[in-house]
């Protein structure tokens, strides 16, 4: 597990100590296509490190179905509800194809942050890298840049 | 004189893209157009409308045929649409800068395009994969606002199907149907293999993704010298006369599209221009 974390870009920066610390947390997960790995309203535990496959960020809007927000993939991060309170998932994680990931005790490692200041201030760095990013990927979505051509909007011509 | 005054054409073929987007296929009435290279755009002439600068993006490599990919989104643009096979148009070009493609040769060849930024780049996709071994690397990232409003569908359906391109496309929305990438076209740029030290990016799309893709392409390794970038203004007389699209000492129409990013830079931070 520590080796497989150690692959995974984002815990790169880790301490070997706090790596092992994480490692010991965690656990490897096979998801099939279209099973989910977090529930919207569901308490938020886990979080995941995706190693192979994709995962559908997905919330349900009436009249339109199940509406895809972003989709993950090998190495990146998922689930950070178990970070804050009231540690609820926020939107849905489906597999779209078979996925590899590795799964960690969310709810552990922050028992033992609170015991070991050190860990949960790198963890939060890293999430908290993870989270920015994200934000400002949400934001870029949220201008919409496709909407229309911007060699026409000058003049609508 | 083709410069100033239109020569008649005729719509030789027509295709929907998209619900508001149509590559149309024209043939000069009498006499044609010079050449154009990547990049480079024309003023098309919907006949008692107006004018509007187009790309081309036809596939240079094996024809010459003028090829423009239009969206509907205003007068001008909704009657040259509406245009059907065998009705007149009027164009004239080729104006502007073209894409670098000797300069890449020998090198990675990054296309990142956003929307219809497509279509300005399927030429130098074409031209790549026409002269595939004097290239490196063929990285393609698309952007879009749906798998609906994708371009090319058949076309990235083809190149994702080779071994020697490395086509990633995202979507900004999508519905569960969808089994590919929502996101960002920026995501894609730390996924993509390439050497940022021999590479060469030629970028399309509207100006706020140009700017965050080169601060992609920057942070992987690229300079500022080896992304190209082809900007968009209002153009009317496509000879740097009229001054519609100047952006401070540039004359889009003249000076451009397609300018060298550290170029440019410094002018897309200026609230004004």
């Amino acid at each position: 597990m520590d080796e497989l974390l150690g692959q995974v870009p984002v815990f790169g920066e880790l301490s070997a100590e706090h790596r092992a610390t994480i490692s010991g947390c965690g656990r490897n997960q096979v998801f099939q296509p279209d099973a989910y790995l977090m529930r919207e309203g569901d308490p938020a535990e886990l979080f995941y490190v995706i190693r192979e496959g994709t995962v559908a960020l997905e919330t349900f809007v009436p009249q339109r179905g199940a509406v895809t927000l972003q989709t993950l993939h090998g190495g990146d991060l998922l689930g950070w509800s178990w970070l804050f309170p009231p540690y609820r998932t926020a939107f849905d994680g489906r597999a779209l194809d078979t996925v590899h990931a590795l799964q960690f005790d969310g709810t552990c490692l922050r028992g033992k942050s609170d015991s070991d200041p050190s860990l949960g201030y790198d963890l939060l760095k890293l999430f908290a890298a993870v989270i920015i990013q994200r934000l400002q990927h949400t934001r870029l979505q949220l201008l919409d840049l496709y909407a229309e051509s911007p060699a026409a909007t000058p003049g609508r011509t | 004189m083709s410069a100033t005054v239109p020569l008649s054409h005729r719509v030789a073929g027509k295709r929907q893209e998209t619900h508001d987007t149509w590559t149309l296929t024209l043939e000069p009435a009498d006499e044609g157009l010079p050449t154009f290279a990547p990049g480079q755009f024309a003023m098309l002439y919907s006949f008692g409308t107006g004018e509007v600068p187009i790309s081309i993006s036809s596939n240079l490599a094996e024809d010459a045929a003028l090829r423009h990919t239009v969206r509907a989104v205003g007068a001008v643009t909704e009657a040259i649409c509406s245009l059907e096979e065998g009705e007149a148009i009027g164009a004239r070009g080729p104006f502007g800068s073209a894409w670098p493609v000797l300069e890449a040769e020998g090198r990675d060849v990054i296309v990142v395009a956003g929307g219809i930024g497509l279509a300005p780049l399927r030429p130098v996709i074409y031209h790549v994969l026409a002269h595939r071994e004097r290239y490196g690397r063929l990285v393609v990232a698309y952007g879009g606002r749906a798998p609906s409003e994708l371009l090319y569908v058949d076309e990235l359906a083809e190149w994702r199907g080779r071994f020697d391109v490395d086509l990633d496309v995202a979507v900004d929305t999508a519905g569960p149907d969808w089994r590919g990438r929502v996101g960002v076209v920026t995501t894609l740029i730390p996924r993509a293999e390439f050497d940022p030290g021999n590479a060469v990016a030629f970028v399309c799309g509207p100006e706020v993704m140009i700017r965050f893709v080169a601060a992609e392409l920057t942070a992987a390794g690229m300079t500022s010298d080896s992304i190209h970038v082809s900007l968009e203004r209002s153009m009317k007389c496509a000879v740097g006369h009229c001054g519609h699209c100047q952006l401070r000492e540039l004359f889009i129409c003249k000076d451009g599209p397609v300018f060298r990013y550290a170029r440019v830079e410094p002018l897309m931070r200026v609230r004004a221009l």
